[in-house]
């Protein structure tokens, strides 16, 4: 976790809970649950009880993708086609609302209980997703606690300082998002403004490279970087992007903690946190 | 000498438009200041780093695919030879995505345009190959459409093969081609093979002039036919090769210049290498300022443009070759 306390906190914690609720599961529990979309992966993960998941998805185990690729080792992946998660006979499978309608509907028919999750779209969004996999999942009280946790972490973290750095959000292809996003939600309770409001940008749209380097922000972090090449990634390489001499330009911060509404989001604060602190150092 | 003036004086015209051309508003005067001043504020990097470039390589590439449009035409006597239309910019992209997927210009920059410049080659070769020397339209066309469809599969297949998510829906840009976000970067890069390419077409202009009276007449003024050629083959290829580097297959610019100055230079092949450089610029730089200010916000693609204005002209040329032939 290169250097960052939080997430293994996160991961002890998610420990404890586990091994203590194994016994409190309920007979109305679904004891074969199925995760076919990488935020509920994470999500049941944390929250689940020992022997309850039968498999997750094959993105699960990506390191660069999920905050938790290290835990999903220990279980069978899936291709999150109906076919083949049917024949993993679940009792439950859990899917985020932008999977595939044909899968769900499929899996449904046969008489499958499909629960869907919305992608967060902010912070506040966080518990909402944890409470509603502990109800789908039987673990109430495991989820209770984590919100408990993700509440008292996220007031420490997000204290609004005096001065608030001008920051843009830019990925590929031009892409930049505003504050109703989690990842601007995310810019926001590290404590920077979102240049990508002062021109409209609520949600997400295309900011030209000009637009951008003309609102001149403090500070510009870029999207992570894929593998293989493309040449809708080279805008993020661009020497504009550089000659400003008042502008950092911050590496790959948008990493697998800001894709999934889940407590992991935290250490994607903390280290936007950690930039703003090293800004006014002057570094 | 008037039509020289006039083209130059379009070029310059059109450039300093392009310069002005852009998301961001802000008066004329003020962009040209900071381009000239480069004080390092957002404006003068804005102008200095994106819109110099992007409009420096819509003249070069302009200028250069207008040459081997020109070019091509005069030695295969036949107005349907264009680069795009042929293949040869389909290949120049094929070579490049393969530079690029491999990872081949991440270690080497200069691997990108040599590879363009590879498969151009390769597809030059193979049309000249299959028109034979008096390039007959129909074969012409007809292996145009060959090699055109044989680069577009590979270039889908390599970019579907990519691990990057995004690199399927770089097939658009490779095909239509587009100078969103260029930098000096790429200028630098294109520079030297567009140089040595258009050095090589230029020098055709007697040659080309001495076909017109057919083969025997040329070698029997001294035309080198052969030496002819292999320069033809490796300008068009370099000119091609890096254009498409850089900026994707643009199309129809050295179809459509060289037929609309024909008349005005009296039909001179050599004549028309020039004219047709500075047309191209033109006509590039127009089309670059008109994708910017049609659609600000969508990317429209340069290639898309070109076909609008260059596909009907197609139809047209086709047409009347048809009842030459009947």
């Amino acid at each position: 976790m290169r250097g960052c306390v939080r997430p293994s906190k996160v991961i002890a914690l998610i420990a404890a809970l586990v091994l203590t609720g194994a016994a409190a599961l309920a007979e109305t529990a679904p004891k074969r649950v199925v995760s076919v979309n990488l935020c509920t992966d994470q999500l049941a993960l944390m929250l689940a009880a020992p022997g309850q998941i039968v498999s997750l998805s094959h993105l699960s185990q990506d390191p660069d993708s999920s905050s938790m690729a290290e835990a999903a080792q220990a279980y069978p992946t899936n291709g999150s086609g109906a076919e083949e998660v049917y024949l993993l006979k679940p009792d439950l499978v859990l899917a985020g609302s932008f999977t595939a309608a044909s899968t769900i509907q499929m899996l449904r028919d046969l008489g499958i209980r499909v629960e869907q999750f919305a992608p967060a779209r902010s912070l506040e969004d966080v518990p909402d997703r944890i409470a509603q996999m502990g109800a789908a999942l039987g673990r109430e009280p495991q989820a209770r606690a984590l919100i408990r946790r993700f509440r008292a972490d996220l007031a420490r973290l997000s204290i609004s300082p005096a001065h608030r750095p001008r920051a843009a959000l830019y990925y590929v292809n031009s892409y930049t998002v505003g504050d109703r996003t989690l990842a601007g939600d995310i810019l926001r309770a590290a404590g920077f403004d979102n240049v990508a409001t002062e021109v409209g940008f609520a949600r997400g749209g295309t900011l030209a490279l000009e637009q951008l380097i003309l609102l001149a922000p403090d500070v510009i972090i870029r999207g992570r970087d894929y593998p293989g090449q493309s040449r809708a990634e080279e805008v993020l390489a661009h020497p504009a992007l550089h000659a400003l001499h008042q502008t950092r330009v911050a590496g790959t911060l948008t990493d697998r903690d800001w894709i999934c509404g889940t407590p992991m989001v935290l250490s994607a604060v903390e280290k936007l946190r950690d930039l703003r602190l090293s800004l006014e150092a002057g570094e | 000498m008037r039509l020289a003036i006039g083209m130059v004086l379009l070029v310059a015209a059109l450039f300093v438009a392009s310069l002005l051309s852009g998301q961001a508003p802000v008066g004329a005067g003020q962009s040209l200041q900071a381009l000239v001043a480069g004080d390092g504020t957002p404006l003068s990097v804005v102008m200095r780093e994106i819109r110099l470039p992007r409009a420096l390589l819509a003249a070069m590439i302009g200028a250069v695919l207008g040459l081997s449009g020109a070019a091509m035409q005069g030695y295969l006597r036949n107005p349907l030879a264009e680069p795009g239309l042929i293949g040869i910019s389909g290949a120049a992209a094929l070579g490049a995505v393969l530079a690029i997927q491999t990872g081949l210009s991440l270690m080497f920059p200069l691997a990108l345009p040599l590879a363009a410049l590879g498969m151009a080659v390769l597809a030059v070769l193979l049309i000249l190959m299959l028109a034979g020397p008096r390039g007959a339209s129909i074969t012409l066309i007809l292996a145009g459409i060959a090699i055109s469809a044989l680069a577009g599969a590979l270039i889908s297949l390599a970019l579907n093969l990519s691990p990057n998510p995004f690199a399927a829906a770089d097939i658009v840009f490779w095909m239509m081609g587009s100078l969103a976000d260029r930098s000096f970067t790429h200028v630098w890069l294109a520079l030297p093979f567009m140089a040595v390419g258009a050095a090589l077409l230029a020098s055709l202009g007697r040659g080309l002039d001495a076909l017109t009276l057919g083969e025997d007449a040329a070698q029997a003024m001294g035309v080198n036919l052969t030496g002819l050629r292999l320069r033809l083959v490796l300008g068009t290829a370099a000119c091609v090769g890096a254009a498409t580097a850089v900026a994707g297959a643009i199309g129809f610019v050295g179809l459509v210049v060289p037929h609309l100055l024909r008349p005005a230079v009296g039909a001179r092949p050599s004549a028309l290498l020039w004219a047709s450089a500075l047309g191209g610029a033109a006509m590039v730089l127009a089309a670059d300022i008109a994708v910017r200010e049609l659609l600000p916000a969508r990317d429209l693609k340069l290639g898309v443009l070109m076909a609008l204005v260059g596909a009907p002209l197609f139809l047209h040329l086709i047409y009347k070759t048809r009842k030459e032939m009947a």
